[in-house]
């Protein structure tokens, strides 16, 4: 629940702009980029994803020294991934 | 089965540990805190310690969201999953947190309704799915979750949501850490500050720690390397006697924070006079509760709480672990009646609890830490 973890924006909702489709892992799930307003993400930017919002903007290569350190954590991050599998924000 | 994971760059981090022990004084050891449970759990996970030379120790913090959660919060939940036609959401780590009658699943099996969800959003949506039933959020976390939660409440505000409320245990880091400078039983040198709670609240709440107590803090990232980088930079305080903030996470935390969440978080919540930490006791000004202005999203003022203080298990020695006095294994339950499968106590229940870092990983490096010990009784 406090993992932080890098997200991929895919796409913006048009409806809804302060939703945005990311991808994690390989997982593809909808969360809430409302907390960065100040300064929206796009599509192909990295966010750090907490309980189902984007906290932050990083770069590509932090997104990938975040993942790399994620899945050397094993199970947490596993269960986490799993948690969001079964998320459906809208 | 590999001990301690060799990580990415272990061969910077031995550069940084020969910088870190040359700057040690002889004679004197350190104590540098961990405020945070992603931090130790980085530590345990790959023996930082043992990168580490011997005079400087690294204390377990209390900044552990489940673990902090009192025994009459979790029999509070349950009194409200209780009520008719109630269905309660959590997060996953909060299952196992041991009631004084038994956690989450143990009241399930006896007919409440309590699922985990990933985010409170998720629970708005079971809301809207399901308009006969009350639905509550349990919602526990420092800074780093306590914007989802008030974004959450704004969303169903403005949907007009009317079978949705939160019951809300959100905590804050700055009264914790100040219970901690202030109580006599810890001399601490300096802090490894919480990664990313400072995405939300920036470094300057931290100020009053070096300002009024004279201890450097560095906020720090979640990689072995930036833990080893953030002693360092304490370290190179204290040889030059500063005592500031520094940021060693620049790469995500900005100095003044999330002004957004701090804004959605003070429009949703405000201080309790008080609240409970379990093992802490009560700190004063230390979590959040849900301003009048959205009452009805309150499951505090939906429901009555028997709000029935619990004290802790006798054999739980979980308030020194958090506090930083005792290390996990020295709790007399630690690794026989309490593991993670069957915790006593809440840091052997979240993975970013010290009690089940140590279980899961530490273990493998004990033959380090039993002769720092035996040092520090000789
Ligand atoms: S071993 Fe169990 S009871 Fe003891 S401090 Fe750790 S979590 Fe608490």
């Amino acid at each position: 629940m406090c993992l932080g973890i890098p997200g991929e924006i895919i796409e913006i909702n048009r409806d809804q702009p302060d939703l945005a489709k990311v991808s994690v892992s390989g997982v593809k799930r909808t969360i809430n980029i409302g907390l960065l307003e100040d300064d929206p993400p796009l599509p192909g930017d990295w966010i750090l994803i907490h309980v189902g919002f984007a906290l932050s903007k990083i770069d590509e290569s932090e997104a990938q020294a975040v993942l790399d350190f994620l899945e050397g954590i094993g199970q947490s991050y596993e269960d986490e991934l799993a948690a969001l599998r079964d998320s459906s924000i809208e | 089965m590999r001990f301690v994971d060799e990580f990415r760059d272990a061969d910077k981090a031995r550069a940084l540990s020969a910088k870190i022990t040359s700057l040690c004084e002889p004679g004197r050891r350190y104590k540098f805190m961990e405020v945070c449970g992603g931090h130790t759990h980085t530590i345990y996970k790959h023996g930082l310690e043992d990168y580490l030379p011997e005079n400087i120790q690294l204390v377990h913090g209390p900044g552990c969201p489940v673990c902090v959660i009192p025994m009459g919060r979790v029999d509070d939940s349950i009194h409200i999953a209780r009520q008719p036609d109630v269905l309660m959401t959590s997060f996953g780590d909060m299952m196992r947190v041991p009631g004084s009658g038994g956690n989450f699943f143990d009241s399930n099996a006896e007919g409440t309704n309590i699922r985990m969800v990933y985010s409170p959003l998720d629970s708005l949506k079971i809301a809207r799915q399901n308009p006969d039933l009350r639905v509550v959020f349990m919602a526990i976390g420092f800074e780093t979750t306590t914007p989802s939660t008030a974004m959450t409440v704004l969303r169903a505000a403005q949907e007009g949501l009317t079978n949705f409320s939160v019951f809300c245990n959100h905590v804050t880091i700055i009264p914790a850490i100040k219970a901690i400078l202030d109580s006599p039983d810890l001399r601490l040198d300096g802090f490894i500050g919480p990664g990313h709670v400072s995405t939300v609240i920036g470094c300057r709440p931290y100020e009053f720690i070096s300002r009024d107590y004279g201890k450097p803090l560095v906020v720090a990232g979640f990689e072995p390397l930036d833990i080893l980088q953030s002693i360092y930079m304490l370290m190179l305080q204290l040889t030059q006697n500063r005592s500031e903030v520094e940021n060693q996470y620049t790469r995500v935390v900005p100095w003044n924070g999330n002004a957004v969440a701090l804004h959605a978080m003070s429009e949703v919540m405000e201080l309790r006079p008080y609240f409970e930490w379990r093992g802490l006791g009560f700190i004063t000004h230390s979590a959040m509760r849900i301003r009048e202005k959205y009452a009805s999203y309150d499951a505090e003022r939906i429901f009555s709480l028997p709000g029935v203080r619990v004290a802790d298990p006798k054999a739980c020695q979980c308030g020194e672990v958090l506090k930083g006095v005792l290390k996990p294994w020295e709790c007399k339950v630690f690794g026989t009646a309490c593991t993670p499968e069957t915790p006593i106590g809440t840091c052997m229940v979240s993975p970013e609890g010290a009690c089940a870092a140590y279980y899961n990983f530490g273990r493998f490096s004990r033959s380090r830490v039993r002769e720092a010990s035996l040092h520090e009784h000789a």
